[in-house]
């Protein structure tokens, strides 16, 4: 690019003599991006559904039956640890200090998996109650939408036990940095989204 | 699981039996026989000219995306005669069941072949072709060497392949779904529809449309990081920038389509209430997340054709493209408006006077960019030295077919016209005049203006006329009938008619399939000549048209690495530009170029997809499982591998090069 003419005779410049490098990964951040960005719009129908038939009970448990605030706090605090952890994580990968970027990411699985068990645990005391995904279209948009969410983050946890083992093994080498750096995106999303959630969803929920 | 009951679950087979297969229908058994035979030819030809080993490592696993190109192109036109035969089959339906006759379809089967004609044509003929031109021609003419993520190109296309399979699977275990290429609920969902149809639909698409996403997402980054350098984006040709906004749509449509149908199998599979009639579901739901994304897509199709159209133009009239600039803002508001018309596919749904006038005033005011497009095209060809080579044929027929086409669009934007019109035939005769009015005409033009590019020679003319002239008249005849039918009040989707007065319509529009069944004859033998006739339409020089964009500007079939030298571009005609200041091609200096390896794991991946597809529409829950399993297992495994790349050596590249520096002196000796 900053050769657009040869400097001695004024001829215009075609084509690059030395070969121009495209670094290995150069456009996986925004790759990566975009692709947050489509699956941000399978959340986005996810919540239109829930807007749409959040209040559609069929004269079955509504939000205010159903939702424990406290729990549900909880569960939100073990998310957003999560994310905290995993940030201290990427510092330490920035240093350069490989066992510090791995106990970092453990304490942020164990954050994930906690948050996992408390969200199947809501999930089968809603069941038992009776106020399954197929009670009322409510109850569908509600358990598809969390549901979803918590998916998300069971890949997530998969990715970041394999990603434990890639790092353990070739340590932290560029391609391990750029998963790394996705693997944050991917996580500090879902924190996102779980916002998202936990206003619409259960804060507004239970005003309704 | 709350499936239809009535059927037993086998814990091995799911619900798949021996009366699964369609033996009591001698129609369908007639096709396998038909396919049959001739996979076992193709399989039998293969194996016996040892060519399984070629095919694989030159061709399944490769990331080039000239080939992975290549590949799409070929899926989409063996899918576009599977589609056609649909298509015939019904206008031949439509033009025998009168006085009485009940034709020779059943209703459960002439259902089925109307909702595989659409799926089929717009899933896996229409957008494989498409995403096939811009996987060959967008790299090219930005100067790249390859795409952004070459493996998750080759997944793409095996998922694409993948969706297909599981359709043409349907043909002959069991059946498919006889919804309407839509699948609207409450008719989709599992009290009106228990069989595997819907099923075999929702996994069909969901394979596909991973693919689709990702190649989104590819092609994007692609344009976005890797054009060469002086290339600004208003330098870009059209077509990179009809495929920009494309990708675009797609990336931000294919999601909304794979949410709507996961939500269906949920409904379907788990006893969910999206779409249900009762405990609160929504129907209604369903209709509008679905055209959210249905009514981009028509866009994402046509866009790209606008860019084929843009380059033809300029190229065969020899003049730079009026309006550059008003080409890609007109391109853009194309994009952002058509998130806002969708609800225009359902005025009759009821959602009141205010909202049914705002979309029809978006939808209306679409056609100003468009419009302002076609002036754009006219004003090049205004004072230009017009070659009437077949692909400038297809572009002024597209002009005067489209614009047709258009102005039945606006009619159907007025709400109370559309609340007389909806689901008429006037709806299936215009969507059929600006589809393949625009996005087929634009195809076949640039498959024959490409053409020459990806073999090294060109398509032979004649048959190439005689297929335009087949398809332009074909159209027609098979399509002016529908309006008329649609005027006069016929609904679609109908199998038996009453009124006898209707009957010389349908056999009017059966003529015109007819005549589209010769073109389509025509181009296949077209490609045949022009394979026996190679040697007479040989490119030597890489740019057999005198044409502009940079695709232009290496040898027809580009080397593997597209370009020995990264290109500098001036103008956003750069090859031109190149043409008319004195480009020397450099003949020394040769470096070694890195370039991505083959792999094999797309391929694994998709028939993982396939398979766990096929078991959840037969209820085989243990092969669902099991694939699905293999295919994170895959995945995973494949992160494992961090050497991914290779050096095409200097002495290689310089080899390559002197061939070409030959080719091109003789050209010029003789």
């Amino acid at each position: 690019m900053s050769t657009a003419v040869t400097p001695q005779s004024g001829e215009p410049v075609f084509y690059e003599v030395d070969e121009h490098p495209h670094p290995e990964g150069h456009s996986t951040s925004l790759g990566f991006w975009i692709y947050l960005m489509s699956d941000c719009l399978i959340f986005a129908m996810l919540f239109a559904a829930f807007g749409v038939l959040g209040g559609n009970y069929a004269a079955g448990p509504g939000p205010k039956d159903l939702f424990d605030l406290n729990l549900v706090a909880i569960n939100t605090a073990m998310l957003l640890f999560s994310s905290i952890t995993y940030g201290f994580a990427m510092l330490e990968m920035v240093k350069g200090n490989t066992s510090k970027v791995l106990l970092w990411l453990a304490i942020t699985g164990l954050f994930g998996l906690a948050f996992l068990g408390i969200e199947l645990y809501e999930f089968h005391h809603m069941i038992h109650e009776g106020a399954g995904p197929q009670r009322s279209a409510f109850l569908s948009s509600f358990f598809t939408l969390v549901g979803t969410h918590g998916l998300h983050v069971t890949f997530g946890l998969i990715w970041l036990v394999t990603l434990m083992v890639q790092v353990s093994r070739k340590g932290l080498i560029l391609a391990n940095q750029r998963r790394l750096m996705c693997l944050s995106m991917f996580w500090h999303f879902l924190d996102v989204i779980w916002i998202g959630v936990f206003t619409f969803v259960y804060l507004m929920g239970v005003l309704r | 699981m709350v499936a239809p009951t009535n059927v037993p679950v086998s814990p091995i087979f799911g619900r798949l039996t021996l009366e699964s297969l369609p033996f009591h229908e001698p129609i369908l058994v007639a096709t396998f026989a038909v396919v049959a035979t001739g996979g076992i030819v193709v399989l039998g030809l293969l194996t016996y000219f040892r060519l399984w080993g070629y095919l694989w490592k030159e061709w399944f696993t490769s990331v080039d995306h000239k080939k992975i190109g290549i590949m799409y192109m070929v899926l989409g036109i063996i899918m576009l005669l599977r589609g056609f035969a649909d298509a015939v089959m019904m206008r031949l339906q439509q033009a025998m069941a009168f006085n009485g006759s009940d034709g020779y379809l059943p209703a459960h089967h002439y259902d089925q072949v109307f909702t595989a004609h659409g799926v089929i044509m717009i899933f896996f003929v229409a957008m494989p072709l498409v995403t096939g031109l811009m996987n060959y021609v967008v790299p090219l003419q930005i100067g790249a060497r390859d795409v952004s993520f070459p493996f998750l190109n080759n997944f793409s296309f095996w998922m694409t392949v993948g969706g297909a399979v599981l359709i043409m699977m349907s043909l002959f275990i069991g059946e498919f779904a006889k919804t309407g290429w839509l699948a609207y609920p409450p008719l989709s969902g599992i009290s009106y529809s228990p069989d595997v149809g819907v099923d075999y639909y929702i996994w069909g698409l969901q394979v596909a449309g991973v693919g689709t996403t990702l190649s989104g997402v590819n092609l994007i980054c692609t344009i976005v990081k890797m054009r060469a350098p002086g290339m600004t984006m208003m330098k870009m040709p059209v077509f990179t920038w009809t495929s920009l906004c494309t990708n675009v749509l797609i990336v931000a449509t294919f999601p909304v389509l794979t949410a709507v149908l996961a939500l269906l199998s949920l409904d379907r599979y788990v006893g969910t209430n999206f779409f249900t009639s009762d405990l609160g579901g929504s129907p209604m739901l369903y209709v509008n997340l679905i055209w959210i994304w249905g009514h981009p897509e028509v866009y994402i199709l046509v866009l790209p054709a606008f860019g084929i159209f843009s380059e033809v133009t300029s190229t065969f009239t020899g003049k730079r493209l009026f309006g550059y600039t008003s080409m890609v803002y007109a391109t853009v508001v194309i994009t952002i408006l058509s998130y806002l018309v969708w609800l225009h596919h359902f005025f009759t749904m009821g959602s009141g006077a205010s909202v049914n006038s705002f979309f029809g005033i978006t939808t209306m005011i679409i056609s100003i960019p468009t419009g302002a497009k076609m002036f754009n095209w006219l004003f090049t060809m205004y004072r230009g030295r017009i070659r009437f080579e077949v692909p400038m044929m297809y572009t002024v027929a597209f002009m005067l077919t489209f614009a047709v086409g258009g102005m039945t669009g606006v009619l159907l934007a007025v709400p109370p016209a559309d609340f007389v019109l909806h689901n008429s035939l006037f709806l299936v005769a215009h969507f059929h005049n600006v589809i393949i009015g625009g996005v087929v005409f634009g195809l076949f033009a640039g498959i024959y203006f490409w053409f020459p590019k990806a073999f090294g020679f060109r398509l032979d003319p004649f048959w190439g006329k005689m297929s335009f002239w087949f398809w332009l008249v074909g159209y027609w005849f098979a399509f002016t009938p529908l309006y008329v039918l649609g005027l006069m009040g016929v609904t679609r989707r109908l199998r038996v008619f009453d009124d006898p007065s209707l009957q010389i319509w349908f056999q009017i529009a059966a003529f015109g399939a007819f005549l589209v069944a010769l073109g389509i004859l025509s181009f296949i033998i077209q490609i045949g000549v022009s394979i026996l006739k190679r040697d007479q339409l040989r490119d030597t020089t890489g740019d057999p048209w005198d044409a502009r964009t940079l695709e232009w500007a290496t040898s027809s079939p580009p080397p593997d690495y597209n370009f020995a030298f990264t290109p500098v571009i001036h103008d956003s005609d750069a090859w031109w530009d190149m043409k008319k200041r004195g480009y020397k091609r450099p003949l020394t200096g040769y470096k070694p170029i890195h370039m991505p390896k083959n792999t094999g794991t797309g391929v694994l991946l998709a028939a993982c997809s396939v398979a766990m597809g096929f078991g959840l529409i037969w209820y085989m829950w243990w092969l669902a499982a099991l694939s699905f399993i293999a295919l994170v297992a895959i995945a995973i495994g494949h992160t494992f591998n961090y050497n991914r790349d290779f050096d095409i050596p200097a002495d290689v590249v310089t080899r390559t090069e002197e061939e070409r520096t030959r080719l091109l002196a003789s050209q010029v000796n003789a």
